[in-house]
């Protein structure tokens, strides 16, 4: 195959019947956006449903609670409250683009939790033991999980369901009826309600922006030279400024003094939100770019296929039940750190609907095969915001929780059809 | 690389890291690989070698053929293959061979038991009994995996490709380039559009297409050209032509032939008695999950074979009644 670029009119006009002429066109903005309005029609929606939930239910809130609702210190308290839902989220979207779900990853965070603060506080173990273990928790729930499934193939919803109601029974018994266990380990504590040195949330946000662009460019490039099928330099840029743009804002807005008193300076980017983006580019990382993020996208697809391709379907399913219980532990013990203390009720109510829902409406597909680790954090936001901004107006409980299970509903009825629009449009 | 080899598969043959094709290699114009025209039919001819199941059955012994005067050891031999799905038993005893340079048709009605068959030899179902030997010497497949190890590639009736990934992922399933931890993406897309160029797809806009935006030749395309992407020994379609035009058939015809021609062993599965008497050297004929007769494509006729697919006899050939 020919890998120069053809010139001039004659090459032109053998480059619209050669092989592959979508590949060799040069793509222009207005093309790339014609395609992606295309694919939006079509049914891929990717972010869309969550950038546009975003916007929305910010001006929503704003203009109920003008005062409130955007205020330095409500905004800071919205990103803590969505650390846990994010990371658990994070690690349900490799279960979810299987297929599957895990109806015990919230509790799975409570007794990892649990574990990590008697640990501390019963028996006075260093903060890293106590997080190890916690962490060795979720690794043996989610094996066990994934064995059940993968192996003895029960429908991963009943396992987990019984697992659902076998942890909080355990979790009880640790802490005890009506017990609480309190968190005061330094290091804990610092991760939901510590904030870094403004400076270095400044370098940090900085350093990703570049890199975010720079890995953007790089890949274009290549693909360029080798004459691979790419996207528009405009678009890339635009991508590129976009992200940054939303890491500087992020970085500007918690930056801001947010403390009661004019005295003293409280303000930063908390030590959750750097714990968060680096999960955020190892899971980007593995599912993009990696052969293992490959067949999980292969498994969820076809299952069959994948098998026959000699993929070992059985080791992916216990794995990324091990994943989601293991982001679990990581959530449990931000969820702690915010709290200051462990309950038994911990990781229950809606903490898992949050999760659920917070990937959905990222746009990760409850039918498998279709999601992103960015998913979680974009419909992790939606779900804080939802949270905080009931919060503000003083909903009743019993309205919170009708609010976010239609919510949750609403989600899935859009991914719902989004799949059927792609099957009548052929994608 | 010239330009008739473009679409040959290098997969194996280089390792991960180096590509056989460099950004700056230069490259012959997009020849199509296979010339113009109707599939060749190179069949030797050959009276005396036809052996029936009957025959087989008087001497407890496995079908043979010798092709005329070398003693070619068989890629794939299959004896006394027995498989059941509970208590319903799909293959009796099937005995099968296939030769390098050759394309063996496998035919038989719809339930005959060819796909299961084809699976048996993909890795995909285990035989419950029988000898499985490969280019000789027994063998022992427990998944798709030990196949595609052994050089055995299959192009499966139910395509089995995954919608959600692109042609390009769906091509290197299982068997991604990497550089270091990462995925070679840009080694595998080009490999890809070579291949596939190598295999006449023109029809494409694009190798980043989900599969789930192609049609139905497109994806049987996409499925042959991840057969023919590696370097292997044994080919095996399960009716690649099912779902295609006239055009396509006869380019799917071409490729089997041309991968025969090239030393590879195919096997083909088809209902249509032209393509198997255009392409085949020998014929298969399943009846009722019994292989009743193993024959040379040229000492037969249409109305045999016909006969032997309906009613697993043809004069004294097939079983014996
Ligand atoms: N997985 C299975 N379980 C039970 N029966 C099967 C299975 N696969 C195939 N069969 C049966 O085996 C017989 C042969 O099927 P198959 O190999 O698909 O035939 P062909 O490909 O020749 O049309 C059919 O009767 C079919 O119902
Ligand atoms: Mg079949």
């Amino acid at each position: 195959m020919s890998t120069e670029l053809p010139e001039g009119k004659d090459a032109a006009v053998k480059l619209a019947d050669s092989d592959f002429a979508a590949d060799r066109r040069e793509h222009d903005v207005r093309s790339a956006l014609l395609d992606y309005w295309g694919r939006i029609r079509a049914g891929e929606l990717g972010a869309l449903p969550a950038i546009l939930g975003l916007a929305g239910l910010i001006l929503l809130f704003f203009a109920l609670r003008p005062n409130t609702f955007l205020s330095n210190q409500n905004i800071a308290n919205l990103f803590t409250q969505a650390l846990p839902i994010v990371i658990l989220a994070m690690g349900l979207v490799f279960v979810l683009l299987l297929g599957e779900i895990d109806l015990s990853a919230g509790v799975a965070s409570g007794v990892c939790a649990a574990v990590m603060a008697k640990l501390i506080a019963d028996s006075g173990q260093p903060w890293y033991v106590a997080v190890i273990s916690a962490l060795a928790v979720g690794v043996v729930i989610g094996t066990a999980i994934g064995w059940l499934v993968a192996v003895i193939r029960i429908p991963s919803f009943v396992v987990s369901l019984a697992f659902f109601l076998g942890i909080q029974g355990i979790t009880l018994k640790l802490i005890g009826d009506g017990g609480t266990v309190p968190v005061r380990d330094d290091f804990i504590v610092a991760l939901a309600n510590k904030n870094m040195p403004v400076w270095l949330g400044w370098t940090l946000a900085a350093v990703c922006a570049a890199g975010y662009a720079a890995t953007q460019l790089l890949r274009w490039r290549r693909q360029q030279a080798r004459n691979l099928h790419s996207r528009p330099v405009e678009l890339v840029i635009a991508q590129s400024v976009v992200v940054a743009a939303a890491l500087l804002l992020g970085t500007y807005l918690l930056s801001q003094d947010r403390a009661a008193s004019p005295l003293i300076f409280l303000g930063g980017v908390p030590w959750g939100v750097p714990l968060v983006g680096v999960l955020l580019i190892v899971c980007t990382f593995v599912l993009a770019r990696t052969p293992y993020g490959r067949h999980i996208y292969a498994v969820g697809g076809n299952a069959e296929a994948a098998r026959r391709a000699g993929i070992n379907v059985t080791r992916i399913r216990i794995s990324v039940f091990i994943i989601a219980s293991g982001f679990a532990a990581v959530s449990g013990i931000v969820a702690a750190s915010r709290l200051n203390s462990v309950t038994p009720d911990a990781g229950g109510g809606n903490t898992l609907l949050y999760a659920v829902g917070a990937a959905v409406i990222g746009g990760t597909s409850l039918f498998g095969g279709r999601g992103k680790a960015r998913d979680a954090v974009l419909g992790g936001l939606v779900i804080a915001i939802i949270d905080n901004g009931l919060g503000l107006l003083g909903t009743k409980a019993y309205l919170s929780f009708l609010i976010t299970g239609i919510v949750l509903l609403f989600a899935a009825s859009i991914d719902a059809l989004a799949r059927r629009r792609r099957s009548n449009t052929g994608r | 690389m010239n330009a008739g080899d473009a679409w040959e598969p290098a997969a194996r043959a280089s390792g991960p890291q180096a590509l056989p094709y460099g950004p700056a290699a230069p490259s012959g114009p997009a020849d199509p690989p296979f010339p113009d025209g109707a599939a060749r039919v190179s069949r030797p001819a050959n009276a005396a070698d036809t052996l029936t199941a009957h025959d087989r059955s008087a001497r407890g012994d496995a079908a043979r053929w010798e092709p005329l005067g070398m003693a070619v050891t068989p890629v794939l031999d299959l004896r006394g293959i027995d498989k059941s799905f509970g208590s319903v038993k799909v293959l009796h005893d099937i005995a099968f061979s296939a030769y390098p340079g050759e394309v063996t048709a496998l035919v038989g009605d719809n339930g005959a038991g060819k796909t299961t068959l084809v699976k048996c030899i993909g890795g995909i179902h285990p035989p419950d009994a029988g000898e499985y030997r490969f280019e000789g010497r027994p063998v022992r497949l427990g998944s798709p995996r030990d196949a595609a190890a052994l050089g055995i590639e299959v192009v499966h009736q139910d395509l089995a490709l995954c919608e959600n990934l692109d042609i390009v992922q769906n091509l290197f399933l299982g068997r991604e380039r990497r550089r270091g931890i990462a995925l070679d993406e840009s080694g595998m897309e080009e490999l890809a559009r070579r291949t596939l160029s190598g295999l006449s797809v023109r029809t494409m806009g694009s190798v980043r297409q989900k599969i789930s935006t192609l049609s139905g030749g497109q994806r049987q395309t996409v499925a042959i050209a991840r057969a023919v992407l590696w370097d292997s020994k044994l080919v095996v379609l399960d009716e690649p032509a099912a779902a295609l035009g006239v055009a396509q058939t006869q380019q799917v015809l071409e490729i089997v032939r041309r991968l025969a021609d090239k030393g590879l062993a195919v096997v083909l599965i088809s209902h249509n008695m032209n393509d198997v008497f255009a392409v085949s050297d020998r014929i298969a004929a399943l009846y009722l999950g019994r292989m009743v007769a193993q024959v040379r494509t040229a000492d037969v006729t249409h109305r045999q074979v016909v006969e032997l697919i309906t009613s697993g006899v043809s004069g004294d050939l097939g079983l014996r009644r």
